[in-house]
């Protein structure tokens, strides 16, 4: 059992947890991940390693909720202790040698974009982040994103905080404004992923992107989180979950990414009717 | 006098036509009057070629005769002498190409059940039988045993016997290896092999669960950290695919992660989380006892049409017999002499059909076995929601790869010295279907068990 030793709010539908965890964190490294249980009849569900306190033996999360299980996490709070907690698994990300990279975040894909930015700044790479929302209202992890780079534009698709646009808009811009990057990281929805790896081909700018596929066991054995990269099949958790965005199949994934949806919506809305019901009866 | 029926006492089992829409236990069991009838087959041969035949050398005619004897507990006894999972082996050895096939018995009729007894004996103890007894006399040595399947379970309990303390450290949230993962709950029901492993806890064996080896500790740790030797179970559960088109589609699953779900992560109790399509037709690529696994439960799940496709004939299946025949039993069809060419899926990128090719057999291949040819021009199509690919499972590189002198071949198969199963690395030592690929539950226990013995030669030598 993983003790919670600290848990945060970050926005309506973004919670951050601080996880004992003293063998994980000894070993994580940007880019790197956990797969957790709730409890006994869990799914197993992968999040990346936000950050990690060596000294203090902690492992941070940031998580969406978007499902049952983000749903369960969500009810524990500081005190309580997750059932199973695995890591580090996935290959760190490869950043070294790079003079300059634009980092970019789609949402809940901030949190995972964040330790990439805070790993390329602490080795000396300049940093731009660009981090893009739906609204003002759900900006998430500013502080942090500011601190891990040279220059942080946030922007949102209503303008809400007055940049409007998408994330891709942002980017253009730095590149054509001479922004000479040498790598661009990109990390949220596949669309957007896939919108800022078509841009980023046309400079010929090399660009890392993060895959996040269902995943079960996280070492290899059951092949469900396989992609087609560089038409090769590879399997995410443990030849990614960074690849060569300008090498994978977007296609495909997207179509893969969907394969439970009606009955994840289905398992999401049960259990919300089930917690009504608890607080009806209440 | 030996009963000279020249058939073997049949196993009842559930109904055809009942049992695919269960997950309960197929075959039932024994009645004490049934094993008793079958046990008095056995004509105790002097030279025993039964025992020859187990690779773990079973004393099989002592077992049996305590069972004709009514002595059930004796029989367990004996079976422990040489084998640490017999309610598990008595279920899925497969007894015809191993002890069953050396019984002189076979030669005019049936052999003897031997695995029939063996589960027999071993239920019994479970239901009736006393705790055994525990740990050996503690003798102040620390081994780590990498992977809970049959080969790091067998090995741990061998050197918890010796005295030796063991920690097993396991990648998944349950222990068992393939047993809990693999297998399903309709041919070895997951509280027989928990009842195992809690024998093994009670022995003194500590199993540390969620350690993925070579991620949060490597091999060279696991020495710093004062284990004197460590033993490699970790199997060959990299699932292989065809490589051919579509394999992406929704709908394409490994074996691996449709046994997983279903068996590991129970995807067919309302109970637990885990999603699972529910197709109407499926085709299972492969024909070895995986792919009858994965037909079976395909059924299961309310499949109404299963069908298995296989480029050689029957006779070259390499799945056990019985699971053959349950399977035609309960309505798996089967597409033999037929290989995959393509996957194709319908607008919204989910399977819609199995495009396959008409195989004829050749000359013999290395493995001796005639090797099939496609036939030009005989492309058909199996309309269906789901295929699963059973095509074989290579060995995990994460331990192999984290690990400095730890040689492989070219198939990934950590390589050991024949019998001591003493790796390339000083200390450590490995067995089961990381060192032999994909094989069987009781050769990875009795590499276990040769490796547990080395091991003990090792730190005794040392100390
Ligand atoms: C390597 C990796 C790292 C990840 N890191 C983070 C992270 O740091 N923070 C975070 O919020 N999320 C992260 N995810 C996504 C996270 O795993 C899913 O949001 C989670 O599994 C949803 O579970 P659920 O039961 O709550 O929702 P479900 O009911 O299972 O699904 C709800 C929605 O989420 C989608 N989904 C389901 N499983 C996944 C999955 N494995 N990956 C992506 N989408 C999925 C579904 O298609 C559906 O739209 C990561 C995924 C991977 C593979
Ligand atoms: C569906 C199916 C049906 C089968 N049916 C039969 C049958 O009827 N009869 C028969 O005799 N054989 C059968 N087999 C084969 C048999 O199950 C295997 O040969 C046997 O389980 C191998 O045992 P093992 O201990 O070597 O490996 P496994 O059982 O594979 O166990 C290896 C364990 O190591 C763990 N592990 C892997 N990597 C790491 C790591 N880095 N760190 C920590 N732990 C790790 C795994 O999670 C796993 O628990 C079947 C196999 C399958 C898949
Ligand atoms: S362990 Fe397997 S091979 Fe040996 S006697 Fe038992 S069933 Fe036969
Ligand atoms: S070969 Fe058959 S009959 Fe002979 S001892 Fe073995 S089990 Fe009995
Ligand atoms: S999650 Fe199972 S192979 Fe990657």
């Amino acid at each position: 059992m993983f003790q919670i030793l600290q848990k945060r709010k970050l926005n309506d539908s973004m919670t951050l947890m601080v996880v004992d965890a003293p063998l994980i964190a000894k070993k994580a490294k940007a880019g790197e991940f956990i797969i957790l249980r709730v409890n006994e009849q869990g799914e197993r569900i992968p999040l990346t390693i936000a950050d990690y306190d060596r000294e203090k033996g902690t492992v941070t999360i940031i998580y969406q909720i978007v499902g049952k299980t983000t749903m369960l996490l969500d009810q524990l709070n500081k005190g309580d202790a997750i059932r199973d907690f695995i890591g580090p698994l996935g290959k760190a990300s490869e950043l070294e040698g790079h003079k300059k990279a634009a980092v970019i975040g789609g949402g809940a894909g901030c949190a995972i974009a964040w330790p990439q930015a805070k790993a390329l700044h602490a080795q000396g790479t300049k940093v731009d982040m660009i981090a893009g929302f739906r609204n003002r209202d759900i900006v998430i992890l500013e502080d942090e994103m500011r601190a891990a780079s040279d220059r942080l534009t946030i922007m949102t698709d209503d303008g809400s905080n007055g940049n409007k646009g998408f994330v891709t808009d942002a980017l253009q811009k730095n590149i054509e404004n001479g922004a000479d990057y040498d790598l661009v990281v990109a990390i949220g929805p596949l669309v957007m992923m896939r919108a800022v790896c078509s841009l980023t081909k046309k400079y010929g700018i090399k660009t890392i992107i993060s895959m996040n596929p269902i995943m079960i066991d996280g070492t290899g054995m059951c092949g469900g989180c396989r992609l087609t990269v560089g038409g090769k099949t590879k399997f995410a958790c443990v030849d990614g979950p960074d690849f060569d965005g300008h090498e994978v199949d977007f296609d495909e994934a997207i179509q893969r990414s969907r394969t439970y949806s009606e009955m994840e919506r289905a398992a999401a809305r049960d259990f919300k009717c089930h917690l009504m019901e608890g607080v009806e009866h209440a | 006098m030996p009963d000279r029926n020249p058939k073997k006492t049949p196993m009842p089992e559930q109904e055809p036509d009942v049992r695919n829409k269960n997950f309960k236990e197929v075959a039932l069991g024994y009645t004490e009057e049934m094993a008793r009838g079958e046990a008095a087959r056995c004509l105790h041969c002097k030279n025993q070629p039964c025992v020859r035949g187990c690779p773990v050398g079973v004393h099989i005619p002592d077992f049996i005769r305590s069972i004709a004897e009514g002595d059930y507990e004796g029989a367990y006894r004996t079976l422990k002498l040489t084998n640490s999972l017999p309610a598990v082996c008595g279920r899925v050895c497969p007894q015809e190409n191993q002890c069953e096939h050396n019984c002189v018995r076979g030669i005019k009729g049936e052999p003897v059940g031997i695995g029939r007894l063996e589960r027999f004996a071993a239920d019994w103890h479970m239901k009736h039988g006393k705790e055994e007894e525990s740990h050996g006399k503690p003798n102040g040595h620390k081994v780590a045993v990498v992977g809970a399947g049959p080969a790091g379970l067998t090995c741990a309990g061998d050197l918890a016997a010796m005295g030796y303390s063991v920690t097993v450290f396991e990648a998944l949230h349950t222990a068992g290896g393939v047993l809990m993962y693999g297998i399903p709950q309709f041919r070895l029901p997951k509280e027989i092999v928990q009842k195992e492993i809690d024998t093994l806890r009670k022995k003194g064996v500590k199993i540390e669960t969620d350690m993925v080896i070579g991620k949060v500790l490597t091999v060279d740790e696991l020495f710093q950290k004062g284990f004197e030797a460590v033993f490699i179970g970790t199997g060959a559960g990299l699932p292989n695919f065809m490589n051919i088109p579509g394999e992406g589609l929704v709908g394409v699953y490994s074996a691996n992660e449709f046994l997983t779900r279903v068996n590991l992560m129970k995807a067919y109790r309302p109970e637990y989380d885990t999603p699972i399509i529910r197709p109407k037709n499926v085709a299972v690529v492969g024909g070895g006892n995986v792919a009858m696994d994965a037909a079976r439960t395909a059924l299961r799940l309310g499949a109404e049409k299963v069908h298995i496709v296989y480029r050689r004939s029957e006779e070259q299946m390499p799945a056990r017999r019985e699971e053959v025949h349950h399977a035609k039993e309960e309505g798996v069809v089967f597409n033999l002499l037929c290989n995959p060419v393509e996957i194709r899926g319908d607008e919204n990128g989910k399977v819609a059909s199995i495009e396959c090719i008409h195989m004829e057999l050749g000359e013999p291949d290395a493995s001796g076995r005639r090797r099939p040819v496609p036939i030009d021009g005989s492309n058909f199509r199996i309309p269906v929601d789901c295929v699963v690919m059973a095509i074989g499972n290579s060995p995990n590189p994460l331990v192999r790869s984290t690990t400095e002198g730890l040689e492989a071949n070219k198939r990934g198969c950590i390589v050991v010295k024949d019998e001591s199963m003493a790796t390339t690395r000083e200390g450590v030592y490995a067995a089961g279907d990381a060192v032999s690929g994909a094989a069987t539950v009781i050769l990875a226990m009795g590499g276990g068990k040769d490796a547990a013995r080395s091991i003990d030669r090792y730190i005794q030598a040392k100390a």
